[in-house]
């Protein structure tokens, strides 16, 4: 059962408190951690997790006979059992293990792509793509002679549904669309994509890496086929992710790599291949990383989704509107539902320059093209200043954001 | 008078050093550095003109008169186009040799590494690395004339 105490009241002081990396100077300044879209800071849930593991548990899982085996074993699945309910999904046997969503997004391309795409096939992406839902798909494109067709935005960055009504068809095999944009904050609006897609014979894969943090998701009422995140977006340790799949597709679909948990039986005329999620896990699994993500996902439960997701929007407007109030300042992506990431340039400045300067008052922000090239070329610019929201950070520190951009433009004026 | 290259060297620590510890302040003073550079024709502003392994763009050009290199650059931001102003300052009008034989103690004084991180760091000695090739460019052609 969720611990609804935090969520009674949002006291983000008692959340800040569970990070100690936050209470730290940089350059003389506290630390303002902007940077949360790149990875969010980590609970000492999580840490201890993983310490915990290290100092008592560490042992090889699935295999081995003795008790440390037996504990890492269970903390491992148990992990397995949290993301499902997580993300509800219908089985934990949905649930793979991988190292985060690049290669949720890869194994997708080389096994369903692999089987499933034949030559005047065409998968389906959007121009707001980060390069992880990009490339993989160009590869088993080129490689199965399949087309890969990218659904526009508007200049607001929001998804142009009519254009993928027009898009999408019975060529079509894959949607593969991003969940919230990791440049622009834009939510999608993927029930409509799926349903559209599911209408005519495609499948659909969810890029959910900046999603799974800020949105509730509910894999069956979506009705996605498959969907994939991260662990270190969603306060958890870097090197480990979920591949969210259909029973029936993942069943379906042949293994990705071979080794290790992946067989069941193996001589040298031929394997046979364990049942899910096994078959899709092949070698010794990320197994400390893996338990301390159910950590990380017991901090959002016990905090509450919700209410985080209502504090980094109160964070999201108050920053917005401060940077509207900057006439030198031009946001990026104005779509009407956004997560807390807000893009920007600043009139004269280069967004790596304002980046260092920010920096030398605390100030942790993204700049750059943010893994985005093709969308950075639509909106015909080379990257831009991006803040990002987490559940620890506060209205103060959007306010001293907000006069450093302030003092930054005065400067160089 | 043409004052000797560590006399510049000593001026621009002795610059950085009225900054103090505010960082702010002294990434403010390396855009201002910047902004003195004289403009580059946009002639040089191309791909052939770039130095390789800055993450910002950074156009590099050269003449070579009475013996003395002459640099001339830009930069698409404004800490970049700063940092190789310093250069500029200090090796432009030199001879090969003497740009060749310079110790530049002066990034390691103003702590420059900490103040623009390690990627612009890496850019600056690229922009060093490429100075230096064509004061040793320029030495070969002098002694095969």
């Amino acid at each position: 059962m969720k611990d609804q105490l935090i969520e009674a009241k949002y006291d983000v002081e008692t959340i800040r408190k569970l990070f100690p990396v936050l209470d730290q100077e940089i350059n003389g300044y506290p630390l303002v951690y902007f940077d949360n879209a790149a990875t969010s800071q980590k609970p000492l849930e999580v840490t201890d997790s993983l310490l915990n593991y290290y100092h008592a548990d560490n042992a090889n899982v699935h295999r081995g006979i003795h008790t440390l085996a037996e504990r890492a074993t269970s903390a491992f699945e148990k992990t397995r059992e949290t993301v499902k309910d997580f993300i509800n999904a219908a089985e934990s046997e949905e649930i793979i293990f991988t190292k985060g969503t690049t290669e949720g997004i890869n194994l997708v391309a080389q096994t369903f792509g692999r089987v499933n795409l034949n030559e005047g096939d065409e998968v389906i992406i959007s121009t707001m793509e980060h390069h992880s839902n990009i490339v993989p798909w160009q590869m088993i494109c080129d490689e199965r002679k399949a087309k890969l067709i990218i659904l526009p935005i508007t200049k607001e960055g929001e998804l142009i549904i009519e254009a993928f009504e027009e898009l999408i068809s019975t060529k079509t095999k894959i949607v593969a669309i991003v969940y919230a944009s990791n440049s622009l904050g834009t939510i999608n609006p993927v029930q409509k994509i799926i349903e559209l897609s599911h209408n005519a014979g495609a499948k659909v894969l969810l890029d959910a890496a900046q999603a799974a943090a800020h949105l509730e998701i509910n894999v069956q009422e979506l009705d996605t086929d498959f969907l994939v995140f991260s662990g270190h977006k969603v306060y958890g340790p870097t090197g480990v992710g979920i591949l969210y799949g259909k029973r029936a597709l993942l069943e379906a679909m042949p293994p990705y790599q071979g080794g290790g948990e992946m067989i069941r039986e193996v001589t040298f005329e031929k394997t046979t291949y364990n049942d899910l999620p096994y078959k899709f896990e092949a070698g010794t699994p990320n197994i400390a990383d893996v338990i301390a993500l159910q950590a990380a996902i017991h901090f959002i439960n016990k905090t509450g989704k919700t209410a985080m997701a209502d504090h980094e929007h109160r964070l999201l407007i108050r920053a917005t509107e401060g940077l509207q109030q900057i006439p030198e300042v031009k946001l990026i992506g104005t779509a009407k539902n956004k997560i807390g990431i807000i893009s920007f340039l600043i009139d004269g400045m280069h967004h790596l320059d304002v980046g260092i300067v920010l920096d030398a008052k605390g100030i942790a922000i993204r700049t750059g093209h943010h893994c985005t090239q093709p969308l950075m070329n639509f909106l015909g610019i080379e990257g831009t200043c991006r803040v990002s929201f987490a559940a620890y950070n506060t209205e103060r520190e959007v306010d001293f954001f907000l006069e450093s951009v302030a003092r930054i433009i005065a400067r160089r004026k | 008078m043409f004052k000797a290259i560590n006399d510049i060297q000593e001026e621009i620590i002795e610059e950085f050093s009225f900054l103090g510890d505010d960082r702010e302040s002294a990434i403010f003073y390396i855009m201002e550095l910047g902004d003195k550079l004289p403009p580059l024709d946009d002639r040089y502003k191309t791909e052939e003109f770039i130095v390789k392994g800055c993450q910002s763009k950074v156009w590099l050009t050269t003449d070579f008169k009475d013996g003395k290199v002459i640099f001339k650059a830009d930069s698409n931001t404004e800490i970049t186009k700063g940092l190789i102003s310093m250069l500029i300052r200090i090796w432009s009008g030199r001879s090969p040799e003497a740009i060749l034989n310079t110790n530049l103690y002066f990034i390691d004084k103003i702590g420059m590494k900490s103040m623009v991180g390690s990627q612009r760091s890496n850019g600056f000695a690229a922009m060093i690395k490429q100075m230096k090739l064509y004061a040793l460019a320029y030495q070969t052609k002098e002694s095969l004339n």
